[in-house]
């Protein structure tokens, strides 16, 4: 099908785009790289009367190290430029990890982390990521900006905490430790596709193998990204063995209630995050994982 | 009706002008205002891959993109790449290959490894099926495709080392 008929502004600013989208009166929507969106105006599923496009204002796009380590990432920052980033693959290797997952490299090429993120699909891989980073989002209006931690940000399916008149400006990852490790699995049909669900963890073991510190977020299960407190739970204060991963897989898998639908049932998620779970701790400890004594 | 915007762009190295409604994706444009119907439209929702073109040299689906956003951009697409006849090295090894049976993907599946060996020269069968994920193909199973395209890979380095 065809889109219906909009108006079209490219503005160079985003002053001009939060004007435009805070004062038109109309039902405006703002278009990032439009891989969502476009799929959804194609099917007239949306059908705004005017469409901002941010592709335009190039300081909404790019990566930052700030002087404290924190990693800013423009909202117009496609996914394929953080899977290509050096100083992504240095300071946030999670990222690196997860960005192939995301789609296929076409779209990987236009989609963006802040349409990603505004979008709030239960199976996308950044939302999730940035739970397990503790990421924060920043939103601007024409009245201000302000900070939104990234685990307050989804409110459901395609629900988000941004008021019609904001748009994400950037996002930002705190600096993380040297030495912190990290897992990402995810299962999906067919590469490319979304993920049925996915993990993304970070691990911080001392010099003896025991786990320090650790953030489990599980996609695809709920509404929203959830962290598990309870695979946390597991873990933190033991040294990290295989037959302990396995035990933070269980304790995540009996805490969650996954939703059943076409491409796969609540019990086969379940089944999926107790695995996942597991795999992705072994692929954070890596060498370090201990062997478990008999 | 809604206003007419003028874009002006190059494909395939030329310098293209036109009117669009803004409502006019990228794909529609190329097939049905510049009348070059080798980029194919199976989806329009950005899952079959046969819209793929190039912009700017990167690999997209035009289905996913309006026309007035290519305005200043450079845009590659199927009609460009044999030159007086003469199929690119890549073509030639689809051709070869028997990596297209009707034909539908082809034109997304050529502008995707055009882009993807620029990328990767040496690429694994396994990078390869990667790269392809995202073109769908009903007839041929896919596996003269990857041969067809590790095979042009091959082709280029020679014809780079002379
Ligand atoms: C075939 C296919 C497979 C895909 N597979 C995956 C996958 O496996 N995993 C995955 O995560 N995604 C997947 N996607 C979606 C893709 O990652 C999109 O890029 C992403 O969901 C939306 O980003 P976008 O920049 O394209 O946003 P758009 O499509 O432009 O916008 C999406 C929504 O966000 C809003 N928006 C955009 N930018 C902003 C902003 N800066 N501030 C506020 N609101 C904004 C728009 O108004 C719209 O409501 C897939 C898409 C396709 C077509
Ligand atoms: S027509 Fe564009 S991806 Fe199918
Ligand atoms: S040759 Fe027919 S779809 Fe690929």
């Amino acid at each position: 099908m065809k889109p219906a008929a909009f108006e079209y502004i490219a503005p160079v600013t985003v002053e001009e785009a939060l004007e435009a989208l805070g004062g038109s009166g109309k039902d405006a929507r703002v278009l990032g790289g439009g891989q969502s969106l476009v799929p959804m105006m194609n099917f007239r599923l949306a059908q705004p009367e005017l469409l901002i496009d941010l592709n335009r204002i190039s300081e909404l796009a790019g990566i930052a190290i700030r002087e404290d380590g924190v990693v800013r990432i423009g909202a117009m920052t496609r996914h394929r430029t953080v899977e290509l980033s050096p100083e992504i693959r240095e300071c946030l290797p999670l990222l690196h990890e997860a960005m192939p997952y995301i789609a296929h490299v076409q779209i990987r090429n236009r989609g963006t982390i802040g349409g990603s993120l505004a979008h709030a699909d239960p199976a996308a891989e950044w939302p999730a990521l940035c739970f397990a980073l503790d990421a924060t989002i920043v939103a601007r209006s024409s009245s201000g900006s302000r900070e939104i931690p990234a685990t307050e940000f989804p409110l459901g399916i395609l629900t988000t905490a941004l008021e019609p008149d904001e748009i994400i400006a950037e996002v930002l990852f705190p600096h993380q430790p040297a030495g912190r490790r990290y897992g990402f699995q995810e299962i999906s049909r067919r590469r490319g596709d979304f993920a049925l669900t996915g993990v993304a963890c970070t691990l911080d073991l001392n010099a003896d193998g025991v786990v320090d510190a650790s953030r489990i977020a599980i996609f695809g299960v709920d509404d929203i990204p959830l962290l598990s407190a309870e695979a946390v739970d597991a873990l933190t204060g033991n040294t990290m063995t295989d037959v302990l991963a396995r035990e933070a897989g269980r304790a995540a898998a009996a805490a969650i209630n996954p939703r059943s639908d076409l491409h796969a049932s609540s019990e086969y998620r379940t089944q999926l995050i107790e695995t996942l779970v597991y795999r992705a701790l072994k692929q954070a400890a890596g060498a370090d994982l201990l062997k478990d004594v008999a | 009706m809604t206003r007419l915007v003028d874009i002006a762009l190059t494909v395939n190295g030329k310098p293209v002008t036109g009117k669009v409604e803004p409502r006019r994706t990228l794909a529609d444009f190329l097939r049905d205002d510049l009348d070059m119907t080798g980029t194919h439209v199976g989806c329009e929702h950005g899952v079959c891959g046969a819209c793929t073109i190039l912009v700017n040299g990167a690999s997209m689906r035009s289905c996913l993109m309006f026309a007035v956003q290519v305005d200043g951009a450079e845009l590659n697409t199927v009609e460009g790449l044999a030159v007086d006849g003469k199929l690119t090295p890549l073509q030639d090894a689809f051709h070869r290959h028997h990596a297209l049976q009707c034909g539908f993907c082809t034109p997304g599946l050529l502008m995707t490894a055009e882009a993807f060996l620029k990328e990767n020269p040496s690429p694994t069968a396994d990078e390869v099926r990667d790269a392809i994920s995202g073109n769908i193909c009903r007839c041929t199973g896919y596996i003269p495709i990857v041969e067809a395209i590790l095979d042009a890979a091959e082709q280029l380095k020679k014809t780079d080392a002379a």
